[in-house]
């Protein structure tokens, strides 16, 4: 048994057995990244020995019988996630040194919940982006192919996942961030409602659109995940004080009582690549099989939703990364002597290009004169889509779709040509731009062998809804058993 | 062009980015290409509808108004480029 490979759940019940320890399973975990890091490059910072310092913690909790829900797990963390002692740097020059001071509140649930943290994993800079090619600090390999990227924001953690480097991740999504990446490395992923999971720790993009979620091997370790990060935090005024359900009594088989809604200008997008809207169908045929009613519904702003979201998730970045300024924490061009041109100097030699072209963008777009023409006709766009969603969802209690156009793209195809990139994430943006949850499954392989994601999309604070469809074709399907050769 | 040179230069001198020559040319273009994508935004009749900053409205987060723990000031100040006697030092500001 090689221990790295293991789900949460199967090493939960092994270390709760005694079976095996948290030191082994921590070791090896740290081995196999040793042995593949330099082939994938999915981590910015591997903290080997606060790990085994906490696995060894975790051992002694199991020894007396006081096991937490994660107690002895090896997880690996986005590196815009503020871990407190450990170095955060949002795969930017101007955060390259930065020791949070304290915890994002899911790194503190985590570690009450005995959760090992063996690293910070690589993502575009400040999260902006669709292939972590933007990271300032190293490239990310698709473990399914080498030559391609992992996806983004998220790859690292999307990576860490599919090669074995963890046994799950945490990622962040602001427009498809971490479904998509889940989608083209064949693993799971779930942005949560909006307010569902507290934004405090987490470096901010767009502050209407960010959310922070699990990425794991299987649907039932993204549902042990989303049991330990939900939750209301005073400290992020946005969290919602609803009640979080126990995501894992919705692991039950069963769709017949289920309507999936299939939105009919999904499948006239733009570079939709035949194979994916062929796995896509496939998987419909499945839900159909078990029972569940299948429909079609109409989500007819799809369309706009790509231009919506490049105004209003520039615009929000624009003004959140107003406060590296080279002042209080961060990079600072100490040649300048003047505070203006230490501004300047600080943020242009600390940003990388992406960035600082969404941050022009955005800027342009709140600037006097364009404000109406750009950033509040996007709001009103924003409130149509938002409209669409509430519409199907008369009718239906999920929709799916493609998570992505297409499967991983190579290396620099698409690095100099921003709005091809953006146009990427199509199907994933809308639900950012609605505030729904949405989730990405494995479910079927391209003819070059690479991973195609089904995105199952759901009403606000359903996730258990989606955890319980995205279940059910799991144990119907074998995709997610396929493991990348590297 | 949907976005002149001197408008970026513009637009980066408000947001405190100085660019060099490379960066304006090339990012007059590509912003400008996402721009005429924006415009289709344009197309649709938008008269009437609220605009939605957050899709999930709560309306005042309010709390106890009592003290709690905050950061202590050395650590605050743990990451400043920097600092002095509990401060950080920045560039002259008034000559």
């Amino acid at each position: 048994m090689n221990l790295h490979e293991l789900t949460i759940q199967k090493a939960l019940k092994l270390l709760k057995e005694k079976e095996i320890s948290s030191t082994d399973l921590t070791r090896a975990v740290l081995d196999r990244i040793d042995a593949v890091e330099e082939r994938v490059g999915a981590y910015i910072t591997i903290a080997g020995e606060t790990a085994m310092e906490q696995a060894m913690l975790a051992d002694r909790a199991i020894s007396t019988g006081n096991i937490s829900p994660l107690t002895g797990i090896p997880l690996a963390i986005k590196d815009l996630i503020c871990t407190e002692g450990l170095r955060t740097t949002c795969a930017s020059r101007i955060l390259e040194n930065f020791v949070p001071p304290y915890d994002a509140f899911v790194i503190k649930k985590l570690k009450k919940a005995g959760a090992v943290i063996v690293g910070k994993a690589n993502m575009d800079e400040f999260a902006m982006g669709s292939s972590t090619e933007n990271s300032s600090i190293k490239i990310t390999r698709n473990p399914w192919d080498l030559n391609r990227i992992p996806g983004g924001s998220s790859g690292g953690s999307a990576a860490a996942v599919a090669a074995d480097m963890c046994l799950g991740s945490l990622g962040s999504d602001t427009g498809g961030s971490i479904r998509q990446p889940a989608s083209l490395c064949g693993i799971v992923g779930m942005k949560p409602t909006y307010g569902r999971v507290s934004r405090f720790g987490l470096v901010a993009f767009a502050s209407s659109l960010d959310q922070i979620g699990p990425m794991t091997k299987d649907v039932t370790d993204c549902a042990v995940l989303m049991n330990v990060i939900s939750g209301f935090d005073p400290k992020d005024s946005t969290s919602v004080p609803e009640d979080v359900s126990d995501y894992t009594s919705f692991l039950k088989n069963g769709l017949s009582e289920i309507t999936v809604g299939i939105p009919k200008e999904y499948n006239a997008a733009e570079g939709l690549n035949p194979e994916v809207a062929d796995a896509v169908k496939d998987a419909v045929r499945v839900m159909e099989d078990l029972g569940a009613k299948c429909i079609e519904v109409s989500l007819p702003h799809t369309e706009y939703a790509v231009a919506a979201y490049y105004v209003i998730a520039p615009s929000e970045a624009s003004s959140n990364l107003a406060r590296y300024d080279g002042v209080k924490y961060g990079f600072r061009d100490k040649e300048k002597k003047s505070l203006i041109e230490m501004y300047r100097s600080t943020r242009s030699n600390g940003f990388g290009p992406e960035v600082q072209r969404r941050i022009i963008l955005g800027t342009y777009c709140l600037s006097a004169g364009y404000y109406d023409a750009y950033y509040r006709k996007a709001s009103r766009v924003r409130t149509l889509i938002m409209q669409d969603f509430d519409n199907a969802f008369k009718k239906c209690d999920v929709i799916l779709s493609p998570t992505t156009p297409t499967t991983a793209f190579r290396i620099g195809e698409k690095k100099d040509d921003p709005l091809a990139m953006y146009l990427s994430d199509i199907f994933t943006l809308s639900a950012n731009l609605a505030g729904i949850p949405g989730m990405s499954i494995p479910c079927g392989f391209s003819s070059a062998g690479l991973p195609i994601g089904l995105q199952i999309m759901g009403k606000h604070f359903d996730e258990g809804m989606l955890l319980k469809v995205a279940y059910n074709f799991e144990q119907a399907t074998n995709f997610h058993k396929q493991k990348a050769s590297i | 062009m949907k976005i002149t040179r001197d408008e970026i230069v513009h637009v980066a001198d408000l947001a405190r980015l100085e660019l060099d020559e490379k960066f304006i040319n090339k990012f007059a273009g590509q912003i400008g290409d996402i721009l005429e994508y924006v415009d289709t935004l344009g197309r649709i009749d938008t008269k009437g509808v609220v605009p939605t900053s957050h899709a999930i409205s709560l309306i005042n987060a309010f709390r106890e108004d009592v003290l709690e723990k905050h950061l202590d000031r050395d650590l605050a100040l743990a990451n400043a480029p920097e600092k002095e006697d509990g401060n950080f030092i920045v560039p002259k500001v008034i000559g």
